[in-house]
């Protein structure tokens, strides 16, 4: 029962890390309708930044610069060749993302070597503890942030006027961008949101139990791909959902595994994406994406 | 588009008295004089050039029966796969199992049935086929990028696959593949000893032969079929789903189809890669193999069989070549040398290619190529060329899709 519990919680604390990088390709999605492949090498980005600055700098200033430099990271991406490319099909935007996180993920992978650099969270590697049932400080950190930005992105979604002209344009763009609301500026705010997001993510990805940034970081981020499709890529809500059931169902399979050893060792790292089949099987468009329609 | 090409091609066949008509029998002439040209070119390479571009010949070969098959499904049909790296992997391990030997290496069990290479291949081929069956269905319902995403996890779920199962897959250190024999004759160094006009015809050039049939018939296949009624039905598909059923087209059914085709030309380039290197080992499957794919018939051009070959020749030989030739070329060292590693080198040239393709000529090298053809038939612009170039730039800016000269050469 212990370990149900702890596998529990674990499972949702990492579920809340890919609620956040899932949450940043719907927000991407839904402005621009593009699937950002860049997704891993940003948060691989984020993560090695702040690894290579906190020494010099301090653990906290190192942190905003991170996500500052994966926030403008994004930003970039879209002003040079996101923006230019709109009403291109949605492939060749997702392969087109594709080739920047070719030439990023080289680049660190390149530069991290084959290191581990390690993050000095001041948290460190203590855990916190109920009872019987434990769970990382990092983890419990950073559920508790990501509920918070969740929350915050939810508010700012729902009534600032950048979340409502979002969804305007998410909604009806041709409509939206005659009432006045400016396409380029929503879509690239997105991105920067989402690389905020990402960055945040990054943060607490590479924090204990995790050792630190390796290239293994990129494999990670990439399993919240199934979390946002399996809620639907066009829902927020969803993305939250699908990050929860990626995050327990890959704990619960880890915690698991000596029952699970016929399916082989690791077996949790591919759960994310057998339950994601599994899912798409019975909803072609996830959870909560809405149905796409056609009209002849 | 390809009822532009249509007309256009019948209007050239029918307008005999139109201006120019020797241009058009010079040409008819022209190409097949430079097919059989580059043939022979082809044919008689083994007996000039050292092993290292023979063997970089095969692995390229491989390379391009893999992005020909993805291209039918991305270019040609419009879903996405990036799923490829699964299926090359189901081809080569079939192969292994299939034709390799049982026993033991160090601590891993290996078990094999040891039946003929060519039973081997023909069973990866199917094997693979088989799995892009099952996959379809899944595959059918699901449109676009959803695809993509849920191919994704094939390679993920294929990689634990290779390294859990032990027996069959040799496990995370792999297996070496059997040579490759055809009825007795083994395309390794010796049984038997070959001499050609004095030259000694060892592994690398037999394999040369090997890989040079395969890739023919695997282009001259490919092109058939987009020229044949499946494939039109295919390119309505990719164009508009609505549009292709109700011009009866089943579209489950070619969805299905052009699945198993295409994984069945993953199956054959998984074999041949395993010919090549000699041993499959899990990272030969990852995820970094399908986006070189895509990367292939990107660069290549979306939709162009042609085109699918020339991205394969320029992504899989490019970082043989930067490794073999790394003291010239600059930017790049040897390893611990400073500079860029050739690996990394190329892949900075793919990832930005692929931005400067999407962005600049979403046809890929294609249709540069087509480009280039069409300003040299007809410099001044005539009435017909100009009308079907602006057909195809239309179409070029919605979808990328075939070149102009995939219809009109026939």
């Amino acid at each position: 029962m212990t370990q149900f519990l702890s596998l529990l919680l674990n499972g949702v604390s990492l579920g809340a890390i890919y609620a956040l990088i899932a949450l940043g390709f719907v927000i991407i999605f839904k402005a621009s309708e593009v699937v950002s492949f860049t997704h891993g090498s940003l948060l691989l980005l984020g993560a090695y930044s702040i690894a290579r600055l906190s020494e010099p700098i301090g653990f906290f200033p190192a942190v905003l610069v991170g996500v500052a430099i994966t926030a403008l990271a994004a930003f970039l991406v879209e002003r040079l060749i996101i923006n230019r490319l709109r009403g291109a099909p949605v492939i060749s935007l997702a392969i087109v993302t594709i080739g920047v996180d070719i030439i990023l993920l080289t680049e660190l992978i390149r530069r991290i070597g084959s290191d581990i650099l390690n993050v000095p969270h001041p948290w460190g590697g203590g855990s916190f503890r109920i009872g019987d049932v434990g769970i990382s400080e990092n983890r419990l950190i950073a559920t508790i942030v990501a509920a918070f930005l969740i929350g915050l992105f939810f508010l700012a979604f729902k009534y600032s006027s950048w979340g409502v002209s979002m969804r305007a344009s998410a909604e009806d763009g041709e409509t939206a961008a005659l009432m006045g609301i400016k396409q380029g500026r929503v879509s690239a705010l997105a991105w920067v949101v989402a690389g905020v997001l990402a960055g945040v993510a990054a943060l607490f990805l590479v924090g204990s139990p995790t050792p630190g940034v390796s290239p293994s970081a990129y494999t990670v981020a990439l399993r919240a791909f199934p979390a946002a499709i399996l809620g639907g890529l066009d829902s927020t809500g969803g993305a939250l959902v699908g990050g929860l059931l990626i995050g327990l169902a890959e704990s619960f399979a880890a915690g698991y595994q000596d029952q699970l050893l016929f399916l082989g060792r690791g077996f949790g790292d591919v759960v994310p994406y057998i339950v994601m089949i599994g899912v798409l099987l019975f909803r072609p468009s996830g959870l909560f994406g809405t149905r796409e329609l056609t009209r002849v | 588009m390809s009822e532009a090409t249509a007309t256009k091609a019948r209007r050239s066949s029918a307008g005999g008295a139109r201006p120019l008509p020797g241009t058009a029998r010079g040409r008819s002439l022209l190409k097949p004089v430079l097919l059989v040209l580059a043939l022979v070119v082809m044919l008689a390479l083994p007996l000039y050039v050292e092993e290292f571009w023979l063997r970089t010949g095969f692995a390229v070969f491989g390379a391009v029966v893999g992005a020909i098959g993805l291209n039918l499904l991305v270019g040609t049909t419009g879903q996405l796969s990036l799923a490829h790296a699964f299926f090359l992997a189901v081809g080569a391990v079939t192969y292994v199992f299939v034709s390799g030997e049982s026993g033991g290496i160090g601590l891993a069990d290996l078990s094999g049935l040891g039946l003929p290479p060519l039973l081997g291949l023909i069973a990866g081929v199917l094997l693979s086929g088989l799995a892009g069956l099952l996959f379809s269905p899944i595959a059918a319902r699901l449109r676009g990028i959803y695809l993509g995403v849920a191919s994704l996890g094939l390679v993920f779920i294929g990689q634990h696959v290779l390294n859990s199962w032990t027996s069959v897959t040799g496990g995370f250190n792999g297996r070496s593949a059997p040579e490759f024999s055809l009825f007795g004759f083994t395309f390794g160094n010796t049984d038997p000893d070959l001499f050609v006009l004095g030259v000694p015809f060892r592994e690398a050039e037999r394999l040369w032969y090997l890989g040079l049939v395969l890739a023919l018939a695997a282009y001259l296949f490919a092109r058939n079929l987009l020229r044949s009624r499946a494939g039109r039905a295919l390119q309505t598909l990719r164009d508009s789903e609505v549009a292709a059923s109700v011009m009866g087209v089943n579209v489950q059914r070619y969805k299905a189809r052009v699945f198993l085709v295409s994984s069945m030309y993953a199956g054959l380039s998984g074999v041949m890669f395993a010919l090549s290197i000699g041993s499959i080992a899990p990272e030969s499957f990852g995820l970094e193999v399908s986006i070189l794919y895509l990367a292939m018939i990107v660069l290549g051009g979306l939709g162009s069989v042609g085109g699918a070959a020339l991205g394969a020749m320029f992504v899989s030989a490019l970082p043989l070549i930067f490794q073999r030739y790394a003291d010239t070329v600059p930017f790049v060292g040897g390893p611990g040398e400073g500079g860029l590693a050739a690996g990394e080198a190329a892949r900075y040239l793919f990832g930005l290619a692929i931005i400067l393709v999407v962005l600049f000529e979403p046809a890929g090298l294609a249709g540069l190529a087509g480009r280039f053809r069409r300003k040299a038939r007809d410099p001044g612009g005539g009435r017909t060329t100009s009308r079907s170039s602006a057909a195809t730039s239309s179409s070029t800016t919605s979808v990328p899709s075939d070149p102009p000269a995939q219809g009109s050469t026939t």
